[in-house]
């Protein structure tokens, strides 16, 4: 195959895929809120769960996009160093971006800023957003698509506490923004938290934890606790889905961290709405795929 | 029974509703977020659609223009409702305007005109925007479509569109508001003893 035709294959295949992840939830998502469903016994909360039900199945059976807030199209790489592609890969997801903006159709979400004019595209400066890491040794690309909808990016939050404030200061902070502007972002949440040594290092990590699935369980021991403990205790909230209160508030708390100057404690939340729209797929070197996220995605 | 509200809706409608009682809407709703509110309230500008005893919804939808021409409601769900409350009491006094349906709360301005006005805030279960537009019988017109696809005024014929969940009614009480309250008072506790736990710098 010459490069031109991988490159249009490629992008094809991708746009499809972000398409897809506009209309069906990932099957781990799926399945957690099939649990919450299960437990609510509050009358609006199941009211709210069977209408989310509903709206699933008739997105799967009309074949459209589940919210019609598709978001600002991002996409986090892990590319192999020898992966064929490496250097068009920018230039394919926006092809992608374009292309399944009228497949799905999406809708319009790039405003230019300062212009204020909308690209009409959901393409424009820095827009599909690409999030690099490069795998040595490796000859495959693993990407995972995030359609970042207005309601669950609003309470995104990032600051920079004292090492006095300690761990106890992380808590709090993710307590302030849930409790404050969780409530609109379409709960229950899967929420991330970065722990890092600065405010974009932190943010960045947030956003990778709610890429992760909702029942994973970070390999430290002590961050695994500090997940579990945000999780009970926002619970306990009550939030409930739309915060009309319920028993559940999140489906889940990530939390990704890195090293941090001994003075700092970046610290940084991002939110999944219920809607979660994410989907991984792994692209192999002679182009074959492998859909991680989602069963049943028809190239 | 299903409780179902017609438009134009009278006071009486909307009187003996209170925080969290579950209704429907048929007749007309129209999109109405961010740019449209502050295009009549900043810059003194009309309506381009009458709304005296009518609905809006806060929401930007996809929909797709057929090759008739005519326009088809893909996905509408709600936006987050706070982003409006700069203007909305505002607009519930120069509009008449008696249903606000969109996402999450309101806060003491709009509940102050819901109280003035006899207008309600309603919740439409938000994400659930396929739900929402086989609700949606027909789009009757498109006005203002310089401000691009999700902030046109989309003019909705809908049949049974719901449920919406009250959260502001004419009593002024503020479903969301109060809940909020109840969860601030329960942080606390739950604070203090997760942070006997993690303390881990020694």
């Amino acid at each position: 195959m010459d490069k031109a035709t991988a490159v249009a294959d490629l992008t094809d295949l991708l746009a499809k895929f972000t398409a897809h992840i506009g209309k069906r939830l990932p099957t781990d998502v799926t399945q957690k809120l099939g649990e919450l469903r299960e437990k609510e016994v509050n009358f609006l909360a199941k009211e709210v769960y069977e209408s989310m039900r509903q709206n699933q199945e008739a997105a799967d059976k009309l074949d459209r996009p589940s919210c019609q807030d598709t978001g600002v199209i991002q996409y986090f790489l892990q590319a192999g160093a020898q992966f064929p592609l490496l250097g068009e890969l920018e230039e394919i997801l926006q092809g992608a971006t374009a292309g399944a903006t009228r497949m799905g159709p999406l809708r319009h979400n790039a405003v230019e800023t300062f212009e204020e004019k909308n690209t009409g595209t959901n393409t424009g400066s820095k827009i599909p957003w690409l999030d690099w890491e490069i795998v040595p040794n490796d000859d495959s690309v693993t990407i995972d698509v995030y359609m970042a909808g207005g309601g669950c990016t609003l309470p995104g939050k990032a600051t920079v506490l004292m090492p006095g404030q300690g761990y106890e200061g992380v808590a709090e902070f993710v307590f302030d923004v849930i409790t404050s502007r969780g409530v609109n972002a379409c709960p229950p949440l899967l929420v991330g938290v970065g722990v890092s040594t600065s405010a974009e290092t932190a943010a960045r990590l947030s956003k990778k934890a709610i890429l992760r699935p909702v029942t994973s369980r970070n390999p430290n021991d002590k961050a695994a606790l500090m997940e579990e403990l945000l999780a009970d205790g926002l619970n306990e909230l009550g939030l409930g889905p739309q915060g009309l209160t319920g028993n559940h508030s999140v489906m889940g708390v990530n939390i990704e961290s890195s090293a941090r100057h001994p003075s700092t404690i970046g610290v940084a939340v991002s939110t999944g709405c219920w809607a979660h729209r994410r989907g991984r797929i792994k692209i192999n070197a002679d182009l074959t795929h492998e859909v991680i996220s989602h069963e049943g995605f028809q190239s | 029974m299903k409780k179902i509200l017609t438009t134009p809706i009278r006071d009486e409608d909307l009187e003996s509703l209170n925080i969290g009682d579950v209704v429907y809407l048929t007749g007309t709703l129209v999109t109405c977020r961010d740019v449209a509110h502050r295009r009549l309230i900043e810059q003194g500008r009309e309506l381009p659609v009458p709304l005296k005893g009518g609905a809006i919804f806060h929401a930007g939808p996809i929909v797709r223009q057929k090759d008739d021409g005519e326009y088809e409601m893909v996905s509408i769900g709600p936006t987050t409702s706070m982003r409006m409350e700069k203007f909305e009491k505002a607009f519930i006094e120069q509009t008449g305007v008696k249903l606000i349906v969109g996402k999450g709360g309101m806060g003491p301005e709009t509940q102050q005109g819901c109280l003035e006005n006899k207008a309600v805030h309603a919740i439409f279960p938000g994400g659930c925007a396929v739900l929402a537009a086989t609700q949606v019988e027909k789009i009757e017109a498109a006005e203002w479509t310089d401000l691009g696809m999700p902030e046109t005024l989309w003019v909705n014929r809908v049949k049974e569109f719901g449920p919406l969940i009250i959260s502001i009614d004419t009593k002024g009480q503020n479903l969301i508001e109060e809940n909020k309250a109840v969860f601030n008072e329960k942080k606390k506790p739950i604070l203090e003893r997760i942070n006997q736990q993690v303390r881990f710098i020694k």
